[in-house]
């Protein structure tokens, strides 16, 4: 395989991963209008709780499902305690509120499971490798998690389009008002999107936990990452959220790649080596300006 | 919030603890955030060797108060000095970062107060605007990185692909490991600070096929790279690195980080009494293996216990009592150069899985002997 090649795969399967963070975000903001900045720490804590249900249970496979269903749960009493006083109130209300959350939580997970990074390992089934390249093997494991990416896109746009649920879900996106005044309890509609979407942040936190270091603030990398892909795919949009986040997986990797040696061919030495990275970390932001200069509601919006 | 009161806390236990012949120390240190594990390593390596001299300095009662930087200096600065304003301090003890250190070193020096560094070496302060009141315990920042540079070049290594984080820290390491590398860099990488995934670069560095590869990756980052890393089996080219397996990572790191190579001044199975004892002590009392950090925050205490013992609180005297570095150091010598940072030898350790099954960096082999800065000629002090 060529080096282009395994860049492609890379990114390919970083996208995967960010749509599992990115999928429960795009729901929140486009069903419920509700800016919920607080994605982040609930894969964060999908993550710590992983490890700990893992340890607990015995073994990656019932922690990752302890964990998903915990921080589901988690999700649902942060909506009942706090996030349902905020639907009615302005955006910024909710980005103030839900950056509160953000601290407190990071904080808390620092006083629970102490500040030094955790480790959750592999589970042996995934733990082999193949080769890709000459001197380069790819664990099982990220062909699993892209595999995972595939099932749940295909899952949620089942979900969406083919399901009660969904079309309730399709309605209250684009028109909210009208789907209340059709007599749907509107209330249960947004915890249940609500429920599923911080279930899919701690399974994605779950499932990137062998792969990265578990830290507090490991979700605000995240968080930024998926904005950038709910925001190019059109906010509430799953079919969106997927083509960004492989779109973005791809233009990081990739393009990271490409640009630095770009800049190497035509510039020299030591201008070359400054004007590459700070390129090449703009480059998804840039990709973002493009596409809103060309659909400003992102490519498939939602609400039209 | 809960911050705050834990801090106000402290200080009142401390307070009442105050008395007329007290040695008044400010141990500032990264203690929120990510970064706090680091910042922890100081205040308890500080704290366990003063418990070790019965709660003395110097013969002196010691009066510690601990504060929280939060890694970022303008709140640094305004705590340091609201503190320095209500209560004179004889030494500040600090901080984890550099940026910090470049903020709070006018508050403090100008207080009245020596700023003694236990971690940052910044080159600002070593050359020409070295000051009498601030000594570094630690090393100078070009240091560490320059050892695995000299080390490469021992080995004969003909290719070298070096990493690191896109901000100025990381343009020093590369720098400083290029200093002493004759080889050729068949590439030099910059990653965004907030990179997760490093599969891109390890697929770089599979088609590079390099005889070597050096990075500096600090927290989350190296704990990526190291996993990713012997993921994607990549065990055959040896990475030689800085402050990317120490014992603040090692943790998380796990069996992948055995085998890797770090450039540093200590590891905990250095062979010296006074290092056994306080590697023995630190477990003991605080349930994790001690890294550089604590090791040096650990000899920043002991200088100070060397110079009051000889000074008293005076702060002309304590400054000779301080230059002679009169203390058995975990490191088995120590001494200043004329700048007020160390001269001392530079290894090259690497991680390894002790009986008890946890993980730490050992000494393979010295590089660098009696290593001065090359900023220390500049300072005229």
């Amino acid at each position: 395989m060529t080096l282009l090649a395994v860049q492609l795969l890379n990114g390919f399967q970083l996208g995967m991963l960010l749509f599992l963070v990115a999928a429960g975000l795009t729901l929140v903001f486009g069903v419920m209008n509700f800016v919920n900045l607080a994605h982040g720490v609930q894969y964060m804590l999908g993550a710590y709780l992983g490890v700990t249900c893992a340890s607990l249970a015995g073994g990656f496979w019932l922690g990752l499902l302890l964990a998903a269903m915990a921080a589901g749960a988690f999700g649902l009493a942060l909506e009942w305690l706090i996030f349902r006083h905020l639907y009615a109130r302005s955006d910024l209300d909710q980005v103030l509120a839900t950056f509160g959350i953000i601290v407190t939580l990071n904080e808390a997970v620092r006083l629970l499971w102490g500040s030094a990074p955790l480790e959750l390992p592999m589970p042996d089934l995934l733990s082999g490798s193949f080769m890709l390249m000459d001197g380069l093997r790819y664990p099982v494991y990220r062909i699993a998690i892209t595999a995972v990416g595939l099932l749940v896109g295909l899952a949620l746009a089942f979900l969406v389009n083919r399901t009660r649920a969904g079309m309730l879900i399709r309605a209250g996106a684009s028109n909210p008002d009208m789907v209340n005044a059709l007599g749907v309890d509107i209330r249960r509609l947004f915890r249940l999107v609500f429920g599923i979407g911080a279930m899919l942040a701690g399974f994605a936190g779950v499932l990137a936990a062998p792969l990265v270091s578990v830290e507090p603030g490991m979700g605000e990398n995240v968080l930024i990452l998926a904005f950038v892909v709910i925001v190019i795919g059109g906010i509430g949009s799953i079919r969106g959220a997927f083509i960004a986040a492989i779109l973005v997986g791809l233009v990081d990797t990739v393009g990271r790649t490409m640009i630095t040696d770009l800049s190497h061919a035509v510039l020299s030495g030591q201008a070359a080596s400054r004007l590459g990275p700070a390129l090449a970390s703009m480059l998804i932001y840039l990709v973002m300006a493009a596409v809103l200069a060309w659909r400003p509601a992102g490519l498939f919006p939602a609400r039209t | 919030m809960l911050k705050q009161l834990l801090g106000g806390l402290t200080l009142s236990v401390f307070a009442f603890a105050a008395q007329a012949q007290d040695v008044k120390v400010t141990v500032i240190s990264t203690l929120s955030g990510p970064q706090a594990t680091l910042g922890e390593q100081i205040r308890d390596g500080f704290n366990l060797a003063v418990e070790q001299l019965g709660g003395k300095l110097g013969g002196l009662k010691a009066t510690i108060t601990v504060v929280d930087d939060e890694l970022k200096p303008d709140v640094a600065v305004t705590k340091i000095r609201g503190l320095l304003e209500s209560t004179k301090q004889d030494f500040v003890i600090g901080p984890v970062f550099s940026v910090v250190k470049a903020a709070i070193f006018k508050p403090v020096t100008s207080a009245g107060a020596y700023l003694i560094s236990p971690n940052a070496g910044l080159s600002t302060f070593a050359g020409k605007a070295c000051s009498k009141d601030l000594f570094v315990t630690s090393y100078q920042n070009d240091q560490p990185h320059s050892v695995s540079g000299q080390f490469a070049t021992d080995q004969g290594y003909k290719k070298a692909f070096i990493i690191a984080p896109n901000y100025q820290a990381g343009r020093d390491a590369l720098t400083g490991f290029k200093s002493r590398y004759k080889g050729e860099v068949v590439s030099e990488d910059y990653v965004p600070l907030t990179q997760m995934d490093m599969q891109s670069e390890l697929a770089k560095i599979a088609s590079a096929k390099p005889d070597v590869v050096f990075v500096f990756l600090p927290g989350g980052l190296g704990i990526n790279f190291v996993k990713q890393y012997r993921q994607a089996g990549l065990t055959n080219i040896p990475v030689l690195s800085t402050f990317t397996v120490d014992e603040s990572t090692l943790p998380a790191e796990g069996d992948a980080a055995i085998g890797f190579y770090s450039g540093t001044n200590w590891a905990p199975n250095m062979d010296n009494p006074a290092n056994k004892a306080f590697v023995a002590a630190f477990e003991k009392k605080f349930n994790y293996v001690p890294g550089t950090y604590a090791a040096q925050a650990w000899d920043t205490a002991m200088l100070i216990d060397s110079a009051v013992k000889v000074a008293g609180t005076d702060h002309e005297k304590l400054r000779p009592a301080l230059e002679k570095a009169d203390f058995a150091s975990v490191r088995g010598s120590f001494k200043f150069g004329k700048n007020h940072y160390p001269i001392q030898d530079f290894y090259l350790a690497q991680v390894a899985k002790r009986a008890d099954g946890k993980l730490q960096t050992e000494i393979r082999k010295k590089v660098l002997t009696a290593d001065v800065d090359t900023y220390a000629a500049e300072c005229q002090m």
